[in-house]
């Protein structure tokens, strides 16, 4: 596993959801964890293809995985998908409020051009 | 009734809002290029900021610069401030932020006017994604990214 400063683990966590699959295993370790066989399994894809998307998603924290003899098994990681999302909330609420007020600026632009032109 | 405001990432670098107004573009367009009229709504009440002033040259090439009172720092101030790359009336303004050096965002605006309503499309494009990731902090509740400036600093 890559080590990956906690700004580029944000930019993987992204990356990472970009692909379904790799959301439909997190979906699915959401519910239970599973082997690398299991997913495999259950996505129809070889080892070797799913192995490459649990380890995307381990870079980027929001999977974690141990090994018990000779089987791999996945689990949600320490990084949460609200962790991701949280500051796009900020971001929208920031604009929302911006939005708002700009409403009334408009309305006020639009009455005085009424007056400026009536009908 | 209030429009619903849309933001998404697009990639590791890119932002996108979206929200409609009940106005033809032209009047829209207007409230982002006359100083009196943006400062009533840039800096939202919510932000808790206070601005000092609010200089825009809105033409390509121009420029913009908007003063805020420091929130922690009493009579300190901070400002953001760019230039217009693209002026074009009632459709398009594209600016620069260059209060972060070369790692603020490019902002492009579209307006697609819908007769009594217009469309609006704000895309910020970052230089990279880790300065997207510090850009990103000036969104989290403005005051603490002035604080973070403020350890910044001071060391």
């Amino acid at each position: 596993m890559v080590h990956l400063s906690k700004t580029e683990q944000l930019d993987a966590a992204f990356a990472a959801l970009s692909d379904a699959t790799r959301r439909g295993v997190l979906e699915r370790l959401g519910r239970a964890d599973a082997s690398i066989t299991d997913l495999a399994e259950r996505f129809d894809m070889t080892l070797t293809g799913m192995k490459k998307h649990v380890g995307v998603l381990e870079d980027a924290g929001l999977v974690a995985t141990a090994k018990v003899g000779r089987v791999r098994t996945c689990k949600l990681g320490p990084r949460r998908l609200d962790e991701v999302t949280a500051w796009i909330d900020r971001y929208r609420q920031l604009w929302s409020a911006r939005f708002d007020e700009l409403d009334q600026v408009i309305e006020e632009l639009k009455l005085k051009e009424k007056e400026r032109a009536p009908r | 009734m209030k429009n619903d405001t849309t933001v998404e990432r697009k990639s590791e670098r890119e932002v996108v809002i979206t929200r409609t107004f009940n106005a033809p573009a032209r009047i829209v367009f207007e409230a982002w290029t006359k100083p009196e009229l943006m400062r009533r709504w840039w800096v939202p009440k919510s932000s808790g900021l206070t601005l000092l002033s609010c200089e825009m040259d809105v033409r390509t090439g121009g420029g913009y610069r908007f003063v805020f009172k420091h929130p922690t720092v009493p009579g300190e101030t901070m400002a953001f401030f760019g230039k217009y790359v693209e002026v074009s009336p009632h459709s398009r303004l594209v600016w620069t932020n260059d209060e972060s050096g070369d790692d603020g965002q490019l902002s492009t605006l579209t307006l697609e006017d819908r007769g009594d309503t217009t469309r609006i499309v704000l895309l910020e494009v970052y230089p990279s994604g880790a300065a997207y990731e510090a850009g990103k902090g000036s969104y989290d509740g403005m005051p603490e990214s002035f604080a973070q400036l403020d350890e910044l600093l001071a060391g």
